[in-house]
């Protein structure tokens, strides 16, 4: 009863998706304000719907109703509540509901937290949201609706959870990856409505900005955990292994990062105005062709959902329908996007586009590593795969030139930069940063040059960023404090510091875990004692414990430092019953500088076990660096530019229309929270 | 040529030869990172299309059903070998480290390695997929039709995921 409800609500959005596509289009284009004023209300209908048919889904799996195949597939009557609440998302279907779900999440952010943006360029964006929705819900309903029922035959009890994703990464894991995913939509529907319009000085760009940093952040977030996920839960202690799903969520970020920078220059100078809208187009459409890469089942990867090739063909058709349209959308109004501004060879707006060249660099290694395997065997040239050397090697040598230009970068001025000017502080930043680098690494007991030049790159980042801080503060007015000085800084400006920050901090984590990590793969036997680093580390024993839906054999592990007890850990080896699946879990002992990390290998003769052991400087600084980065984007959004007041007086101001800034204060308190 | 037009000829060959570098090195790295893939009887016999039969010392990848019987652990390492089959003769695997947890007789494995005689291959890497229904499709498509291999329902088959 309660699933077919959810069927119902998928059909009404679908419908009202349709309406939202073509209502507010049409109002903007024949300057009906009745139409346009639609676009709200379904909108907020679309959001109201797909809630319902996914807590129609959530319903079906907290009371196990197995008629649903989706549910008998990915749950089991002894799965604990919590993961049957997040089993919802364990499967392609339920995954494809959250999705959607989301979706409609940023569309009616949109259209709640947009007041001060001109009702016919808010009419276009949701419209065109509204068409991208409307591909979705018809892909769900047609190859893959959660609610396709199994009677009259259903099973007595569920096939189980993958027990991979009964974890707690699991449970943020994919909401936030998806809210990142599904956010870049907003930055794409921004462009194409301003390409629609015809509207295409830099306000637009404006506009955009905090939503693409909202979903830049919640996508570097995502990707963070994802990475965490893998580390602690796959129990090979990698951190990122160029799977190319993993690949496929990588490269919107890139086009992402670029977007985000390229929108700041559109906004502040008005250049870069093709460049940005074509990043827009970009960042969607890698989010839709990660979508495809997943889905479709074309990939050979841990992540790839059950294929078919239906669902394969549906995406790949809205890919070529959303690039193609796009771009032939930006290919008729191309001539109007004249960018105005002048710059010299030496300024802000060279450094950022140099920034920008090496992240779509980045990308197309990305891409090209990912694609050409599958190109490969679809030509018949036979099965092929292309290994992490590739995508590492072709990322140091992208790295070194983009980290120069994030140092250089902030420090210059826009339009024209005397180096003259510049020349003491880049001397100074890359003396302090090479000296940082000579000390860290003879902390080490091994040189690597790799190390060296990553540290050095860090600091680099670091010593930059602190002189950018410095030369803002050192002309004060007189009567002002340095803290008086530093407290005028804008918050995007501080997110600026902060981001550059954050990546500075994941850095010397890769840096650090790559060259000196240490990894053991022995047999012990019980009351054997190893030696890692400064650790020594005893086998007590194996007992085995049961737990509700597994069995497991629990290690016990005692690690010394210089004979001192620091700590005790227990890694399992469970076996799920009912997937009849064995599962690794680690037992790691983190603290700010090193990881230790214990994975169960395999029971051996004479009561012997194989063991796992790793060392793992610094591997903590890559997820904080990730949070650190999310942290400036936060900062960046809750900037006073990006308010609706002010995008409300600058309306007022070219539409003379009056709008009562008293009604607008509670939707600021509410936008600064997202 | 006025100022402006140098300029912009100087951008454009500089961009060009920029691309033109990046693509080389990318090509030049690419050549030492790929893999080809071949099934126990392609080491034996070559491939199919080509003929080409991998060269002792060659980096690759084999995907086979782990011959039941045929795991062999050492008593005081972790040294294991095991053999590999598919539709034709076996190949011998040797690994050094832990195997997968999904790792077992009759399952369909993934190995990256090199090969060091003509029929046995060094692995530095052994993949076994996260669901015990899980076929890679390489080696599904090569072993359509044997007994040992129960074709996947696509309905029933769910790989690993999020």
């Amino acid at each position: 009863m309660i699933a077919e409800l959810g069927n119902v609500t998928l059909v009404i959005a679908l419908v009202l998706s349709i309406l939202l596509a073509i209502y507010p289009l049409w109002g903007a284009q024949t300057n009906n304000p009745t139409l346009m004023s639609l676009a709200r209300p379904l909108a907020i209908g679309l959001f109201v719907f797909t809630l319902i048919a996914y807590i129609a889904l959530t319903h079906s799996f907290i009371v196990d109703d197995f008629s649903l195949s989706y549910v008998a597939q990915n749950s089991n009557s002894k799965l604990p509540i919590y993961y049957k609440i997040t089993a919802v998302w364990g499967g392609h279907e339920g995954s494809f509901l959250l999705w959607v779900l989301i979706f409609a999440i940023w569309t009616v952010a949109v259209a709640l937290f947009s007041n001060g943006i001109p009702e016919k360029m808010l009419a276009r964006v949701l419209s065109v949201l509204g068409m991208v929705s409307i591909s979705f819900y018809l892909f769900m309903l047609i190859t893959s609706n959660p609610f396709d029922s199994m009677l009259p035959f259903f099973p007595v009890d569920g096939r189980d959870l993958n027990p991979l994703l009964q974890d707690f990464g699991m449970i943020i894991h994919p909401p936030m990856l998806y809210m990142g995913y599904v956010g870049f939509s907003v930055a794409f529907a921004f462009a194409i409505a301003a390409l629609i319009g015809g509207q295409l000085d830099s306000t637009w760009a404006r506009w955009s900005r905090p939503w693409t940093i909202a979903a830049w952040a919640f996508l570097t977030l995502g990707l963070a955990l994802g990475s965490w996920w893998a580390y602690y839960e796959l129990g090979w202690g990698g951190w990122w292994f160029w799977d190319p799903v993993e690949n496929a969520a990588f490269m919107p970020w890139l086009a992402g990062t670029a977007l985000m920078h390229s929108l700041a220059v559109t906004e502040k100078r008005k250049v870069f105005k093709s460049w940005t809208v074509l990043l827009a187009i970009a960042a969607f459409s890698l989010s839709l062709l990660g979508t495809f890469l997943v889905r479709s089942g074309v990939l050979v990867s841990v992540h790839s959902f059950a294929s078919d090739p239906a669902r394969g063909l549906f995406i790949l058709g809205l890919l070529v329908v959303v690039i193609g349209g796009s771009l032939l959308l930006y290919a008729l109004r191309a001539s109007q996007l004249k960018s105005v501004g002048r710059y010299d060879l030496f300024s802000r707006e060279m450094m950022l586009m140099g920034n920008n060249v090496l992240l779509c660099a980045a990308t197309v290694v990305v891409l090209l590593g990912t694609l050409f395997p599958l190109v490969h065997k679809e030509i018949g040239l036979g099965s092929i795969s292309i290994g992490a050397p590739f995508f590492n090697q072709m990322f140091t040598l992208l790295v070194v030139p983009f980290v120069f230009f994030l140092g250089v970068g902030p420090l210059t001025r826009w339009k024209k930069q005397k180096p003259s000017a510049l020349k003491h502080q880049l001397l100074l930043a890359f003396f302090l940063a090479f000296s940082a680098g000579v000390v860290v690494i003879f902390s080490y007991d091994e040189y690597s040059q790799l190390a060296l030049l990553g540290i050095t790159m860090s600091f680099w980042i670091l010593v930059a960023t602190v002189l950018e801080v410095r030369q803002r503060v050192a002309s004060p007015l007189k009567d002002e404090t340095t803290y008086q000085t530093l407290k005028k800084l804008t918050p995007s400006h501080w997110g600026m510091v902060f981001g550059h920050v954050g990546f500075a901090v994941c850095l010397i984590g890769i840096t650090l875990v790559s060259n000196y990590e240490k990894e053991m793969d022995v047999r012990v036997k019980i009351g054997q004692t190893l030696q890692m680093a400064d650790y020594d580390i005893k086998f007590i024993g194996v007992e085995s414990i049961k737990g509700p839906n597994y069995t497991a054999d629990r290690g016990i592990f005692d690690i010394y430092k210089h004979g001192i007890l620091i700590n005790h850990l227990e890694p399992e080896k469970r076996f799920y019953t009912v997937q009849q699946m064995p599962m690794t879990e680690a037992g790691i002992h983190t603290t700010l500088t090193r990881d230790l990390f214990i994975a169960m290998g395999e029971p051996l003769k004479g009561g012997d076990w194989a063991i796992q052991l790793y060392y793992k400087p610094f591997v903590v600084w890559i997820w904080g660096g990730a949070f650190i980065m999310s942290i400036g984007a936060a900062f960046s959004i809750s900037d006073k530019r990006y308010r609706i007041k002010k995008i409300a007086q600058f309306t007022r101001r070219t539409k003379s229309k009056t709008t009562s800034a008293a009604n607008l204060e509670p939707s600021v308190a509410k936008e600064s929270t997202l | 040529m006025n100022r402006r037009r140098k300029q912009r000829l100087f951008a454009v060959s500089a961009a060009f030869v920029l691309l033109a570098a990046a693509i080389g090195v990318m090509l030049y790295s690419l050549n030492d990172s790929i893999d080809v893939f071949y099934t126990p009887s392609e080491i034996h016999n070559g491939k199919e299309a080509t003929g080409n039969k991998p060269i002792v010392g060659q980096r690759l990848r084999i995907g086979g059903l782990v011959v039941p019987g045929s795991i062999n652990r050492a008593n005081d390492s972790l040294n294991v070998s095991f053999d590999l089959v598919d539709t034709g003769p076996k190949v011998k695997v040797e690994y050094n480290g832990i195997l997968p947890d999904l790792f077992r007789e009759g399952q369909g494995i993934i190995a990256t390695g090199e090969l060091k005689t003509p029929t046995l291959i060094v692995a530095h890497e052994v993949l076994a997929k996260h669901d015990e229904e899980y076929m890679p499709p390489e080696l599904a498509e090569q072993l359509k039709g044997m007994n040992q291999f129960k074709p996947a329902n696509a309905k029933d088959t769910k790989a690993g995921q999020y």
